[in-house]
């Protein structure tokens, strides 16, 4: 039922994405062993919109550096784009990263002392692109987040609302299918908070790309059109915002 | 990753802390000219010695009276003299060969208001070839005023400025102890060589100076010059044996005279200077090694440092290897600048101080490729396990770094 919102059509990906099974995180060992994820099921499907929630220590973080391929589960299976990840090695994790995986962080981590321009840049640098196409894909990346003009700014000479905007569009710019936000408006005041949820969902809107976001705000999370609610390093509740929210 | 990114990457870390970039350098950079300013200098200084040596004549022969011991720093003990009969025995024996007797002496040397006490040498035309100082005008000496001991002299070019203070010397008298002497000639310019001015001279026929200024028959050296490259050591053995017999050295017994070769001396010194300069070289290679452990502190200072940068760029896709790259190649860059700049100080140092010591100039390009090589590779050595240790970071501990 998904097959039309296909990511790249040369790669068949299934209508699942992203499938954890019975995925734990585990830090230390015996009486100080803390379970950051306790046994975490769940499948999320291309294209959808999907905020994970829950109060801090859930789990919910882990289990976004996860999916993300930035950190491994001590045990369980998780299947991107049917592909098991735990076989792959380090560096095809940063490819999967590289290819498949755009990341929004709550601090923005953008390079200090860097042209935005340089920072939308610097995932195509690692993919190989040439100069001069590379940085075409850089202005078409920063001109959909509204920040054609600001292009020679860096970070200090950007409000945390842009910063965030110029996160975004380097995220975008290799057109990977999946945007991972973690707490993307966590540092913003409400107005910048609004301006980047238009912005995702604007985003959403014209790419069939899948975002899952984590978030601790209500109002944040709906925005989304599905709603994971972690609490203890478990999955406790799934559905829509209404459904989980309510 | 494009190579061109790499470097402009590694350029930009540089550029952006550069008082930095420049201290870590600054270890390779005196590493660097030290070894290339010492050896060079090393260098320089064994060519000087050469040159100095062939000066003074090439394949010469000192025949000298007293008991020697072979070697630098030889002791010397007193024997009878030579007289001009050794000499001509010698002429008549040996072939293939040059003989200049010599007289040294010193007199005091009055031109007109001016004195001073200069030497004197008294010997024949032959000295000026087997000495390599041939006159530069005026005449040589005449066989009648040779066999009569006539008072005629040559003049080295430093009488002819301060005593003569620029005046025709050629044909004045001047008094050389207490003897009126007629100027006939002056001697081409020498220069100073072992610390002697070998311009303030004056040569008189032998007979002249044993006769007039010394009072004895005597001859203290012999001069003797091979003809033919290669022969001294034939020449040596031969003027050795002749004089051992004319002096009645029993076989076995130890010679009252000794022969002493130019190349000789020219090797023990060019050897001492040459463990010199390895000596040196090896100090500034210690100094280089320590700028190394300079630029590998600073790289895992830089690393912990930027932890959160290469989370940033692991999560947006960089590889291990792209990391290991981007600090390698950044501490590789690093210090073949810092080869660069410390070779131009190198040379520019050991053109500076040969100039200062009036030494010869010498660049070997072989001491400024081996100094070169040796900084980048101290970059790649010590840059390995800075960048290592930034490639082997884990993605979300690196991203979580404060």
């Amino acid at each position: 039922m998904n097959g039309e919102h296909g990511v790249a059509p040369a790669l068949d990906v299934p209508a699942t994405i992203v499938e954890l099974d019975d995925v734990y995180k585990i830090y230390g060992s015996g009486a100080t062993e803390v379970r950051a994820l306790d046994g975490v099921s769940l499948a999320i499907r291309a294209g959808e919109f999907v905020a994970i929630m829950g109060p801090s220590g859930s789990g919910k973080s882990t289990c976004m550096n996860i999916i993300g391929c930035l950190d491994s589960p001590s045990a369980g299976k998780y299947a991107f784009s049917g592909v098991d990840v735990g076989t792959l090695g380090r560096d095809e994790r940063a490819l999967v990263r590289r290819h498949f995986m755009g990341f929004v962080f709550q601090s923005y981590n953008l390079l200090p002392r860097t042209s935005a321009l340089s920072n939308v840049e610097l995932p195509l640098v690692y993919e190989g692109v040439r100069p001069a196409l590379r940085h075409r894909r850089a202005v078409s990346a920063l001109s959909a987040v509204g920040l054609a003009d600001r292009q020679s700014a860096t970070s200090a000479e950007l409000s945390g609302g842009q910063q965030q905007r110029v996160a975004i569009a380097r995220a975008l710019v290799t057109e990977p299918p999946v945007l991972l936000a973690d707490e993307p408006t966590g540092n913003l005041d409400t107005v910048m908070a609004r301006e980047v949820m238009t912005q995702l969902t604007d985003i959403r809107r014209e790419r069939d790309v899948t975002i899952i976001m984590v978030t601790h705000e209500p109002d944040i999370a709906r925005y989304a059109d599905r709603v994971l609610l972690f609490t203890d390093g478990k999955l406790v509740r799934d559905g829509t915002p209404s459904e989980v929210l309510a | 990753m494009r190579v061109l990114d790499v470097l402009s990457l590694s350029a930009q870390a540089i550029a952006r802390n550069k008082l930095r970039s420049f201290l870590t350098t600054l270890g390779i950079i005196i590493g660097v000219a030290s070894v290339v300013a010492m050896v060079h200098l090393g260098q320089s200084a064994t060519r000087s010695v050469t040159e100095r040596i062939a000066s003074i004549g090439s394949n010469l022969l000192f025949v000298m009276p007293g008991t020697s011991m072979r070697g630098p720093g030889a002791v010397r003990t007193s024997a009878e003299n030579f007289d001009l009969s050794d000499v001509e025995a010698i002429r008549r024996e040996v072939d293939g060969i040059e003989v200049a007797p010599a007289l040294a002496t010193t007199a005091r040397v009055v031109v007109g208001n001016a004195n001073d006490t200069i030497p004197v040498i008294g010997t024949r035309n032959e000295y000026l070839s087997v000495r390599n100082h041939p006159l530069d005008y005026g005449r040589v000496f005449e066989p009648g005023e040779l066999s009569s001991g006539a008072s005629v002299c040559i003049i080295g070019k430093t009488l002819v400025d301060e005593m003569f203070l620029g005046q025709e010397p050629l044909g004045a008298t001047i008094r050389v102890g207490r003897t009126a002497c007629r100027v006939i000639g002056v001697l081409s310019e020498k220069g100073e060589s072992m610390g002697q001015d070998r311009d303030k001279t004056i040569l008189m026929p032998i007979k002249s100076v044993q006769r007039r200024l010394v009072g004895k028959l005597d001859v203290s050296v012999i001069y003797v010059s091979a003809l033919v490259d290669g022969t001294t050591k034939r020449v040596q053995s031969q003027i050795e044996s002749l004089l051992r017999q004319r002096r009645r050295v029993d076989s076995g017994g130890v010679d009252d005279f000794y022969v002493r070769d130019t190349q000789e001396i020219a090797e023990a010194l060019e050897s001492t200077t040459n463990t010199l300069t390895v000596l040196l070289g090896a100090i500034a290679a210690v100094s280089l090694l320590v700028g190394g452990i300079g630029i590998m502190n600073i790289m895992l200072v830089s690393v912990t440092e930027r932890t959160r940068e290469i989370g940033i760029r692991l999560a947006i896709g960089a590889r291990a290897r792209d990391v290991l790259n981007q600090f390698l190649v950044e501490s590789i860059v690093l210090s073949t600048l810092g080869g660069i700049i410390g070779l131009l100080l190198g040379v520019g140092g050991t053109w500076l101080l040969t100039w200062k010591l009036d030494m010869p100039f010498v660049l070997s390009p072989l001491i400024m490729v081996v100094g070169f090589s040796f900084s980048v590779a101290i970059g790649v050595v010590f840059g390995f396990f800075p960048a290592r240790k930034a490639a082997r970071l884990n993605p979300i501990d690196a991203l979580r770094h404060e």
